[in-house]
C-alpha cells in the first residue's frame, strides 16, 4: 500500500489495460468500417479516462506479473477441478450416507492480496469446497467431505499458489 | 477428421448434459443448503466447461470460437464470486451447517428418486 502513489502512474498497465480493451472490442464487433472503429476508440479512450480517474489502473487489476506462470497453475487446477468433479458426482448418485459436510477455518499462507483472492477462488472453483470468508490468513471453507479438508490442508495449492507471485 | 470431430463433441455435449443434470438432482438430494452449493458448483464448472467445449469442436469460424472461449472464462471468474457471496451472506445471516452425518430428520432420504 505504500507504494500506491507511483503504482498507478506505471505506464506497462495503462498499455496492457488499452490492448486488452481493444482486442475485447474488437471480438465482439468484428467491424472495420471507420465510423465504427473511431466510435470504437473513442469508448475505449473513455473508459481508460475513467479507469484512470477512479485510480484502478495498478497490479491488482492488471496482474501481468503473474502471467507468465499462470498458464501452467491453470493446467494443474483444471486438472483439480476435474477429479474434484468427478468425487461430487459420484456423492449425488450414491445418496447421503457418503458424504460429512465440514465447516472449517484453514491457514493460509498468501502474502497479497491478489494471491489470496486467487486462492480462495480456486478453492470456491473445485466442487466440494468452498470458501466462505477470509479474515487476514484465516480462511473459512466448507467442505461436502471431510477427505477435501485434509487435502486442502496438505497445502499443495497454497504452495502453488504461492509460487504464482515469485 | 470431421466425423471424428462430430463424435469428439457429441461425446462433451453428453457428459456435460449429464453434469448438469447431476448437478440438479444434488441440489434435490443434498441436506442443507451449503450442500447443496457444492452440487451447483458441478454444474458451473465442468458442466458448462463441456458443453461450450462441444460448442467450441463445431464451430467452423474462428471468431465465435473467442467469443465461446470468452464466455467459458467470464463463467469460471463469475461463478466462484457468486457462490462465496451466497455463501458469505447465509453464515453471517446466523444458518449453520449440518456437520458430521447426514441430518437426523430422516425426511431427507432418496425416495422420490
Amino acid at each position: 500500500m505504500t507504494e500506491k502513489n507511483n503504482r498507478s502512474f506505471v505506464p506497462s498497465h495503462k498499455l496492457s489495460l488499452l490492448l486488452t480493451l481493444a482486442l475485447f472490442w474488437w471480438i465482439n464487433s468484428n467491424y472495420s468500417n471507420p465510423l465504427l472503429l473511431s466510435l470504437g476508440a473513442a469508448s475505449i479512450m473513455l473508459v481508460l479516462y475513467i479507469a484512470q480517474k477512479m485510480d484502478v489502473i495498478d497490479q491488482e487489476s492488471q496482474p501481468i506479473h503473474l502471467s507468465a506462470k499462470l498458464p501452467s497453475y491453470i493446467v494443474w487446477l483444471a486438472k483439480e477441478v476435474v477429479l474434484s468433479n468427478i468425487s461430487v458426482v459420484k456423492h449425488i448418485w450414491s445418496g447421503n450416507s457418503g458424504i460429512s459436510p465440514t465447516l472449517t477455518t484453514i491457514d493460509t499462507r498468501q502474502c497479497t492480496d491478489i494471491s489470496k483472492v486467487i486462492y480462495a477462488n480456486s478453492i470456491t472453483l473445485t466442487p466440494g469446497t468452498v470458501a466462505i470468508d477470509l479474515i487476514d490468513d484465516q480462511l473459512t471453507v466448507h467442505a461436502l467431505d471431510k477427505a477435501d479438508i485434509d487435502t486442502l490442508k496438505t497445502g499443495e495449492m497454497d504452495s502453488r499458489v504461492r509460487e504464482l507471485e515469485n | 477428421m470431421s466425423l471424428l470431430l462430430d463424435i469428439s463433441s457429441g461425446l462433451c455435449l453428453l457428459i456435460g448434459c449429464f453434469l448438469c443434470l447431476s448437478g440438479g438432482v444434488g441440489i434435490l438430494r443434498f441436506p442443507d443448503f451449503y450442500t447443496r452449493m457444492h452440487a451447483v458448483s458441478v454444474t458451473d464448472t465442468l458442466g458448462a466447461g463441456l458443453v461450450l467445449l462441444g460448442l467450441m469442436l463445431q464451430t467452423p469460424d474462428g471468431l465465435v470460437l473467442i467469443k465461446l472461449i470468452l464466455i467459458l472464462v467470464f463463467t469460471l471468474f463469475i461463478n466462484p464470486s457468486a457462490s462465496h457471496a451466497l455463501a458469505k451472506a447465509a453464515l453471517h445471516n446466523g444458518l449453520s451447517p449440518k456437520e458430521g452425518r447426514r441430518a437426523d430428520k430422516g425426511g431427507n432420504t432418496s425416495s422420490k428418486l
